[in-house]
């Protein structure tokens, strides 16, 4: 296997199957991540489409977290990280000196891999974004919203009852939606989640996946996950990373079925990873 | 197979005796912490509650115009200038008409607190009206004979007759008074009530307790938010270089110095320098500020730190900015750390003694302080002065202060704890 990746590994590579759109909401351009003196991310280019879920596989350490956090400039909170080349939201380069990480953030929001609420109640953690982003005008414009993305979350019929209690006091699969919630109220374009499942039993992990599938209709999503099926499941397109190269992007029926790279195929077939 | 049994065996033995042996290094260690405790305290206390009651005499006084010198038309400063000395002696002498050498008089007089003439004074220019008229008045006994009838009354005298700084006459006239129903013990509000005085009788913590509280007051006032925008700048926002490193490592270092050097540094700085005025409560709560950061920078930081990060990307993934992040959700978190931290530091500073000695906060100040600018001196000095005094009756005071101290500092440190607990709501 060693022999075999380094065969296909060389400095310069090209990402197999279709990594470019005519019409997209991201497009990601020669990106290079360096840790310190250590390179994370080798040369990605990447788009990815409107309203569309697009999948991150890859082996543990594969970069593949890496990326989705320099799609909203998360990596700027670690000192050492550095991110070259041009990732553009909408024909603006979100590295731009001009672009403020807050405006853009409210742009591309963030989930992340274990629920982390606010340890505030689950009515403040909803409004958070629109507070502190001024979306609202009065006390009744924001508890309408609260109520619109707890209902598009599913949440609404759970919580209701006890908005002003501790959002901790859910389960683990209500804090996840409840952080998908949060996210979704100040109305991103795009939304990234960092193996939202991961910390999830299969009943919540299935009910995540289903508002993900819902939530694509207006949302652009890019999701990081180590689950095979799920990819298959939630996303239409697929992109699998190998030691911070992106190898193959496709659509996800042709990765699954016909990966054309080696390395793919030996990751879904199971023997990387 | 048998033989990994047996090893097993004894090795199993020798680990139980080891915890064994372990638990009771713990248990005598944590018996002999008790131990000090509690012989500190039963020490302190056993000398110090005697101080909690004062013995006083009832006499009754006529404030004749004929012996003051005065008449009705008497200005305020007449009476100031008229002799409520002979009006206390002439009132004295006539209960003991039998007494006539004056050596024995002398003692009369000294039965009560040499500060009751002054008394008497005072209470005319409250209220004037009592001239001419026959007042049944109580007032404090002197410290000899507080101390011998509070302790020593009623027991057998010696071969020799004399018990302490007590002479047989007085404890005759004690028993007499005794008899007469005209002594008695009292809860001592003077202690709680007066500042610092030479007569022990007459001597209180107020000035020094206020003096304590204006000095606690500037610290906290300068020493909280300062340690907590340098933890939460150092913690939160300042870069990761040499020079953050430098300065993480002296705000550690502080934490070590002695505080008497940071008495010195008061001294050169906000008194020779800045020209503050000597002995008040402004320098000494500047000298214990410097000396309490490093503390509660050192609390506050670790609180921060214990912040989970998930928190922070959570904020800072919502779009809020690093204030916002820290203001919004770090602060709240770290706060009953924080404050922990502080209230500890405020404790440190409230027995602290060196460093204020330095700055002069050592000085007799009668008055109790009404300003931070106001010569004062606190506690812990409060203690030291009167740990130095000669005055027999001095050493049971000595011991109230430290009780009174101790229960200002066990007040402070179970407030840390409520308040942890109030404020630490982990969910």
């Amino acid at each position: 296997m060693a022999e075999n990746s380094k065969q296909t590994m060389n400095d310069t590579y090209e990402t197999t199957g279709i990594p470019l759109l005519k019409d997209s909401k991201l497009s990601v351009r020669n990106v290079d991540v360096f840790y310190g003196d250590k390179q994370a991310i080798f040369d990605v280019n990447l788009d990815i489409g409107k309203n569309q879920v697009i999948s991150m596989i890859g082996p543990s350490g594969c970069g593949k977290s890496t990326f989705l956090r320099c799609l909203n400039r998360m990596n700027d909170t670690i000192d050492i990280c550095n991110v070259t080349g041009e990732i553009k939201l909408e024909d603006q380069n979100i590295y731009d000196r001009s672009i403020d990480v807050v405006e853009l953030r409210a742009r591309v929001g963030m989930v992340f891999q274990k629920p982390n609420p606010f340890p505030k109640s689950i009515y403040e953690n909803v409004a958070y974004g629109a507070r502190i982003h001024g979306l609202t005008d009065n006390k009744l414009e924001l508890d309408e919203l609260v109520e619109s993305s707890l209902k598009r979350c599913g949440l609404w019929k759970e919580v209701k009852e006890r908005l002003l209690e501790p959002a901790t006091g859910l389960s683990g699969g209500q804090q996840q939606r409840l952080c998908i919630a949060r996210a979704i109220a100040v109305n991103p374009e795009v939304i990234l989640m960092d193996e939202p499942c991961s910390a999830l039993d299969p009943i919540a992990t299935a009910t995540v996946e289903e508002l993900i599938h819902e939530l694509s209709q207006n949302f652009t999503i890019c999701i990081v996950t180590h689950s095979m099926q799920q990819a298959a499941r939630v996303s239409q397109r697929t992109a699998y990373f190998h030691l911070g190269k992106l190898i193959e992007v496709n659509d996800t029926s042709v990765v699954f079925t016909n990966p054309k790279h080696q390395l793919t195929e030996e990751y879904i077939t199971g023997r990387i990873g | 197979m048998n033989d990994k049994a047996t090893r097993l065996a004894q090795t199993l033995k020798r680990r139980h005796a080891a915890e064994r042996r372990f638990q009771w290094y713990g248990r005598l260690s944590v018996a002999f912490g008790v131990a000090c405790v509690l012989f500190l305290f039963t020490d302190i206390i056993s000398k110090g509650y005697g101080a909690f009651t004062q013995t006083y005499i009832d006499i009754e006084v006529t404030f004749d115009y004929e012996t003051l010198g005065l008449t009705p038309d008497s200005t305020e400063t007449d009476v100031k200038a008229a002799s409520f000395n002979s009006l206390f002696r002439n009132t004295v002498r006539a209960q003991y008409p039998e007494v006539t050498d004056r050596r024995k008089q002398r003692t009369l007089y000294g039965l009560y607190t040499t500060d009751a003439p002054i008394m008497l004074r005072d209470m005319v220019l409250r209220d004037p009206s009592v001239l001419g008229t026959t007042q049944q008045l109580t007032i404090v006994a002197d410290d000899d004979i507080d101390t011998y009838y509070k302790h020593s009354f009623g027991q057998d005298l010696g071969e020799g007759g004399v018990i302490g700084r007590v002479n047989p006459q007085q404890i005759a006239l004690v028993q007499q008074l005794h008899d007469q129903g005209r002594i008695h013990k009292k809860f001592n509000t003077i202690l709680f009530t007066n500042g610092d005085s030479r007569d022990p009788e007459l001597a209180g913590i107020k000035g020094a307790i206020i003096g304590s509280l204006l000095t606690l007051l500037v610290t906290l006032m300068l020493s909280f938010p300062i340690a907590v925008a340098t933890a939460i700048y150092l913690e939160e926002f300042a870069p990761k270089n040499r020079l953050t490193e430098f300065i993480e490592v002296n705000i550690n270092n502080l934490a070590a110095v002695p505080s008497v050097i940071f008495g010195l540094l008061g001294l050169a700085i906000f008194i020779n320098f800045f020209g503050l005025p000597r002995s008040v409560p402004l320098v000494g709560g500047l000298v214990l500020t410097l000396m309490t950061l490093p503390t509660i920078i050192i609390s506050s930081r670790a609180s921060i730190k214990a912040v989970p990060p998930s928190i922070r990307e959570a904020a800072l993934g919502m779009g809020a900015s690093k204030v916002q992040m820290v203001m919004h959700h770090v602060l709240p978190l770290a706060m009953p750390g924080m404050l922990t931290g502080t209230i500890i530091g405020m404790a440190q500073a409230l027995g602290e003694t060196a460093p204020l000695l330095m700055i002069g906060m050592v000085a007799f100040i009668v008055e109790t302080p009404a300003a931070i600018t106001d010569a004062a001196t606190v506690l812990p000095v409060q203690i030291y002065l009167w740990a130095d005094s000669p005055e027999r009756a001095f050493v049971e005071k000595t011991s109230a202060a430290i009780m009174i101290l101790l229960a200002f500092l066990i007040f402070m440190n179970s407030t840390a704890v409520w308040l942890r607990k109030r404020l630490e709501r982990r969910w």
